[in-house]
């Protein structure tokens, strides 16, 4: 999009013919003082907003996960009173489609154009590494609440960067250790050809492959497609023991409804990671009994913050969180918390970040703390779909921290 | 012969997504061929065809009724469109119906939007059809992919007949070749291009509706067929509806084997088997109807 620019067309010879009585001159400027005057002591009183700038799907496939980290986030705010630090907020917000293309437009938007101080976004991991760039170099702070890309805590790491969800390379890793002791020894690996599905797909044959197990084959289709079936045709032609898979949204829902369709779900176990199953049972129930997933949440911790905090979003929302929606309170959780620290001072910014990087979040999926890199290092769960939950197994693995392979960061 | 199965079933879904293909494209063809309109918003009909099924279908509770009405509806918008817009560019330049159909394009996106959302949607599978066959023993194949097959080759005939073996047929074949003289025997042309574009829309929207329930519903959704659909017409000669069958065809397969035995070349395949074939004939592989 390019902006136009209107022509100046004023010049002395459009000024009002009307004269202006000296009367009139008079009294409107007496006016223009009287307000100034009125108005300067609230102006001096309140601290200048927070300006958080929000960029995430509103349109799309991954639509529906921009609004529930959202919700969370409006939620931890609203728990403090609205204010962070003492300083209240003013929200920008800017859909970014999920289009890497457009995401330095996007970006800028939010950073040259409305001066954000904090750039909260986004779910696609391509669209991420647009908003780490121009966060890098404008040294803007940018949360990320959800996008996994492996590089944003790796060579493109940054002070001024943290996330509050996960890297690519976690929650699929302990997923090969489950398939591997459930005595599945061949898997078929299948997700989109982006920057989630490729780190995904390399992190789960690396924790497979180190319990002994052999991916025999990796299929992809290009993002967004959901035309499934030659691949479905493929797999059962290969007959690995098992399928490994990243999908997320509504591509997720789609693919397990479409497994069943093509008779393989009681033919070769499926599981994935945890975003096959998260905000998508409601549409594919039927077909989605059984499915083991491995995650950072899960539906029925056994932990009193969570079902506080399930109960809160469920009353206010009138729908049930995920783990898109913790990711989101989270975010506001660390920059409350980082605020407080530093007692609403946003313009220091060595000591707000460095009461980031010390944080520890008591967050509804359990308690977690920021790695080197600044990605959470947190339990992962392993969980199994009941009904419309993704109930709670077993930790499949604790306290895991994403390697940072390639941060020269601290 | 265990190695054949999987084989043919890969043939099986390529030769279903070429037949919707087909539907797409002949439309466009269609429209190229006999009316000399380049109409880039052909992408736009299949999506709104889709979003027609959604909207409809939840309103009736049943996919066929809503493919019936939809029907309909697509008729309308394509005599609609025909006479407020597409007939004052008849005989221009092709650069200003690209100009005109791209904002087409973009209106229809945003009218998109506005009444449908930006959501991604399902269309439920008739119950009639939403069971599944075994093929081998680990897989089974959906009915209702057959269905659609079965719907676009009962099509397909049905345009075979309508443009080789009726009046209609005639005038349109003659329209084509020779516009004064057509009108010059009595015939109004006028009617019959109208009668053309409704036809091509009208493909294109039943396409959408068919393949909603595989598919999903989802914005931009057109814009992906568009571009095959294009290569399919190039492929397959401008003009010739027997060339967008064979050429939707090979496209189908081609893309499907593509997926599955050429991974690293993904969506490329396509382009590399247009290239191939503009090498060999560059007018494509039929000559008009």
């Amino acid at each position: 999009m390019s902006h136009t620019h209107t022509p100046s067309n004023t010049s002395i010879d459009a000024l009002p013919a009307t004269p202006v009585s000296r009367r009139r001159f008079l009294s409107l400027s007496g006016g223009v003082a009287a307000g100034t005057a009125l108005s300067a002591p609230f102006v001096q009183a309140q601290p200048a907003k927070i300006k958080v700038g929000m960029m995430l799907p509103a349109t799309g496939t991954f639509a529906s996960l921009g609004t529930a980290i959202t919700n969370g986030f409006r939620m931890a705010v609203a728990e403090r009173g609205g204010k962070l630090g003492s300083r209240e907020i003013e929200y920008f917000a800017v859909d970014d489609e999920s289009n890497p293309a457009k995401a330095p437009e996007n970006t800028n938007r939010l950073v040259q154009r409305d001066k954000v101080d904090v750039l909260v976004g986004t779910v696609h991991s391509g669209v991420a590494l647009g908003m780490a760039k121009i966060a890098k170099e404008t040294g803007t702070l940018l949360l990320i609440p959800n996008a996994g890309a492996d590089d944003i805590t790796g060579p493109m790491c940054s002070p001024n960067i943290f996330r509050t969800s996960f890297s690519n390379w976690q929650p699929v890793h302990p997923l090969g250790k489950v398939m591997a002791e459930r005595g599945h020894k061949t898997a078929v690996w299948i997700s989109w050809k982006y920057a989630a599905g490729d780190e995904s797909g390399r992190s789960f044959k690396e924790g497979f492959e180190k319990t002994g197990g052999k991916v025999v084959k990796e299929l992809g289709l290009p993002f967004p497609n959901v035309e499934f079936q030659p691949l479905l045709a493929e797999i059962a032609a290969i007959k690995p023991d098992a399928v490994a898979c990243f999908f997320a949204g509504a591509g997720a829902a789609k693919f397990i409804s479409d497994y069943a369709a093509a008779g393989l779900k009681d033919k070769i176990p499926l599981y994935g990671s945890g975003f096959l199953t998260d905000g998508v049972l409601q549409a594919v129930q039927p077909q989605a009994q059984g499915l083991m997933t491995t995650l950072h949440y899960a539906d029925s911790l056994p932990s009193k913050r969570d079902q506080e905090f399930r109960l809160a979003y469920a009353k206010q929302f009138k729908m049930q969180p995920d783990v898109y929606a913790v990711q989101g309170y989270d975010t506001g959780l660390l920059l409350a918390q980082a605020m407080d620290s530093v007692k609403g001072d946003f313009g220091n910014k060595a000591a707000l970040i460095k009461a980031m990087e010390g944080v520890k979040i008591d967050s509804p999926r359990g308690a977690w703390t920021m790695s080197k890199e600044h990605n959470p290092t947190q339990d992962i769960y392993l969980r199994k779909v009941e009904g419309e939950q993704n109930k709670f197994v077993s930790v499949a693995w604790k306290a895991l921290a994403d390697p940072g392979r390639g941060c020269r960061m601290a | 012969m265990d190695h054949l199965a999987p084989i043919l079933i890969q043939v099986l879904n390529g030769l279903q997504y070429g037949l919707l293909l087909f539907l797409v494209a002949s439309g466009l063809t269609l429209i190229f061929g006999i009316m000399g309109v380049i109409n880039l918003a052909h992408g736009s009909f299949y999506m709104i065809g889709a979003y027609f099924a959604w909207s409809l279908a939840s309103y009736f509770g049943n996919l066929l009724t809503a493919i019936v009405v939809g029907i309909v509806l697509s008729v309308l918008l394509g005599l609609a469109l025909e006479r407020l817009l597409i007939r004052h560019f008849y005989g221009r330049d092709h650069l200003y119906q690209v100009l005109l159909t791209y904002g087409l394009i973009l209106i229809f996106e945003q009218l998109r939007s506005l009444i449908w959302g930006d959501e991604v949607q399902g269309v439920k599978v008739p119950e009639l059809f939403n069971h599944s066959i075994a093929l081998t023993d680990t897989l089974s194949y959906p009915v209702y992919r057959l269905v659609i097959s079965a719907a676009c080759v009962a099509i397909a005939l049905g345009l075979h007949w309508l443009i080789r073996h009726t009046r209609l047929g005639m005038m349109i074949r003659a329209g084509a070749h020779n516009r004064e003289m057509t009108e010059a025997m009595g015939i109004n042309v006028r009617m019959l291009f109208a009668v053309v574009f409704s036809l091509g829309v009208a493909l294109a929207a039943l396409a959408g509706m068919l393949a909603a329930p595989v598919s999903s519903v989802y914005p931009n959704m057109g814009s992906q067929v568009l571009i095959i659909c294009f290569v399919v017409v190039v492929i397959g000669g401008i003009g010739s509806v027997k060339g967008a069958l064979v050429g939707a065809l090979l496209i189908g397969l081609a893309d499907t084997f593509g997926q599955v035995y050429l991974p690293q070349l993904a969506g490329m395949v396509v382009y590399l088997l247009m290239a191939a074939v503009l090498v060999f004939r560059p007018e494509g592989l039929f000559r008009k109807t």
